[in-house]
């Protein structure tokens, strides 16, 4: 029974970070739209912020995973 | 651009189809495997070990279960990811069981006679605690990677080990000094990094930096230079150049050692909590001990009304220890995450049992690796940059403290 338990913990992590990384991803786009010349800046910008977001995802996932 | 975004177009979409495929192949043969595959992998824990050999001579024992070992026994997916990523006393290549092919490393381990030496192989690949060593009157078994003293009698299951009412092993844990897979593979990282910095070094010397970069150099001076102009000089400020060293330090050791743990008989170092533990208390002593007045100031004494005091000060007192621990966690989590991902994909050709399952989990995880690729770079960059981050905060003068120290809070 804490195996699922567990499972939803680590469902509920990637919920944050579907929502986080899409909108950076979703900003970014917009920014690159408004400003084409600048996207390699904004792609080096998103990737770092979406790999923040990804690093609070694994935080939930190993608490999950440790739990178990 | 126009042709950038064309070409993106079809293959997102053909990345789409591959993972419907995907998803519907995986939901019909899960729903016929999953009554028959669920009922192995129950037979597989209650018996306690992994190993085929074992389960073989142990099902008989049970009526129930005998039918089952007509059928290959499920693997255990999770047990061999495991085991994939954590340190072991020996580096194993390849095979399983007593079949396995693995470089021995020397145990060190200290019993009640104190410390003695001898190789991993001496185990024969066991880590069920049934094969013992014997050497200077101490007697050890390798049980899951932990060396425990072995009992005098071997249990129902062939273990010398006793265990308690709730499973856990009740033999006294030898103190464990061993070069394991991962102390190796941070002794050849230091070996690689060694002799090919010495050697860039060597080249500014007798060339000078006025010329342009050849061979090695023309790799790794970007590299450098982006840690020193990017990182260090762009998050800590005019007094950057006593942290670069260390901030290149830690940059390519971690970049080395995720480059080597993506390779597949490679270690898993930096996946590894005991490494990165160790480099962000690093990171804890330098950003502390730089701190300057302001510094201590904003964290003992914040700019805030007096009667918030008890809230605020050990908040920002939990927050010097708070902010290494993040990415002490960040890393091993995401190297740690990334390798369970590749080693599920693979795994899926033998939870399914079938080969036509293989295309798709072979390009599924070279997707994977090839993110990997980019996350290896990527976490190298973040901590360095993280770092550079807390020390620029702790360094800064009073009036750009306020901007630097609440960035650093967000993350």
């Amino acid at each position: 029974m804490t195996g699922s338990i567990a499972a939803i913990g680590a469902g509920l992590a990637v919920i944050g970070a579907g929502i986080g990384i899409g909108q950076i991803g979703g900003h970014a786009m917009d920014a690159i739209a408004r400003q084409p010349e600048a996207t390699s800046k904004i792609q080096t910008a998103m990737i770092i912020a979406a790999a923040l977001v990804e690093g609070v995802a694994l935080f939930g996932v190993v608490v999950a995973l440790m739990s178990k | 651009m126009a042709s950038k975004i064309s070409t993106f177009k079809p293959f997102s979409s053909r990345i789409f189809t591959v993972f419907a495929l995907f998803i519907a192949l995986t939901a019909r043969i899960s729903a016929q495997d999953h009554n028959e595959h669920h009922e192995a992998t129950v037979v597989n824990d209650s018996i306690g070990a992994v190993d085929s050999m074992a389960v073989t001579t142990a099902a008989p024992m049970d009526a129930a279960a005998s039918h089952h070992e007509a059928k290959e026994e499920a693997v255990d997916i999770t047990k061999v990811a495991f085991e994939h990523i954590l340190d072991s006393h020996s580096w194993h290549l390849w095979g399983e069981g007593h079949d396995a092919v693995a470089i021995p490393l020397p145990v060190i381990v200290k019993g009640d006679n104190g410390f003695t030496f001898f190789m991993s192989s001496a185990f024969h690949h066991d880590v069920h605690g049934m094969n013992v060593v014997e050497v200077n009157g101490d007697r050890f078994v390798n049980f899951e990677e932990k060396i425990y003293l072995a009992s005098e009698v071997a249990n129902e299951h062939g273990q010398f080990l006793t265990f308690n009412q709730e499973g856990e092993v009740a033999n006294a844990a030898a103190l464990d000094l061993s070069i394991t897979k991962n102390v190796t593979q941070m002794f050849i990282s230091v070996i690689v990094l060694v002799l090919l910095f010495s050697s860039i070094a060597k080249s500014y010397k007798s060339h000078g930096v006025t010329s342009a970069p050849r061979g090695k150099q023309s790799f790794f001076e970007p590299l450098i230079v982006f840690v020193r102009d990017d990182i260090a000089k762009g998050n800590i400020g005019p007094k950057y150049e006593k942290f670069v060293p260390y901030l290149l330090t830690v940059f390519f050791m971690i970049l080395i050692n995720n480059v080597f743990g993506l390779i597949p008989i490679g270690a898993n170092l930096t996946g590894n909590i005991a490494f990165t533990l160790v480099l962000s208390v690093c990171t804890l002593i330098i950003t502390n001990i730089n701190g300057n007045g302001a510094y201590w100031h904003h964290i003992l004494l914040p700019p805030a009304p007096k009667w918030l005091y008890p809230i605020l000060i050990p908040i920002e007192v939990v927050g010097i220890f708070t902010k290494p621990f993040a990415l002490m966690i960040r890393l091993f989590a995401n190297i740690t995450a990334g390798h369970i991902i590749v080693i599920s994909l693979v795994g899926l050709i033998f939870v399914f049992k079938t080969i036509y399952i293989s295309p798709v989990s072979v390009a599924f995880a070279l997707f994977i690796d090839v993110l990997e690729c980019l996350v290896a770079f990527l976490q190298a960059y973040i901590f360095t940059m993280l770092t550079a981050l807390f020390i620029g905060s702790a360094v800064a003068e009073h009036h750009h403290e306020e901007a630097h120290g609440h960035t650093a809070e967000h993350h």
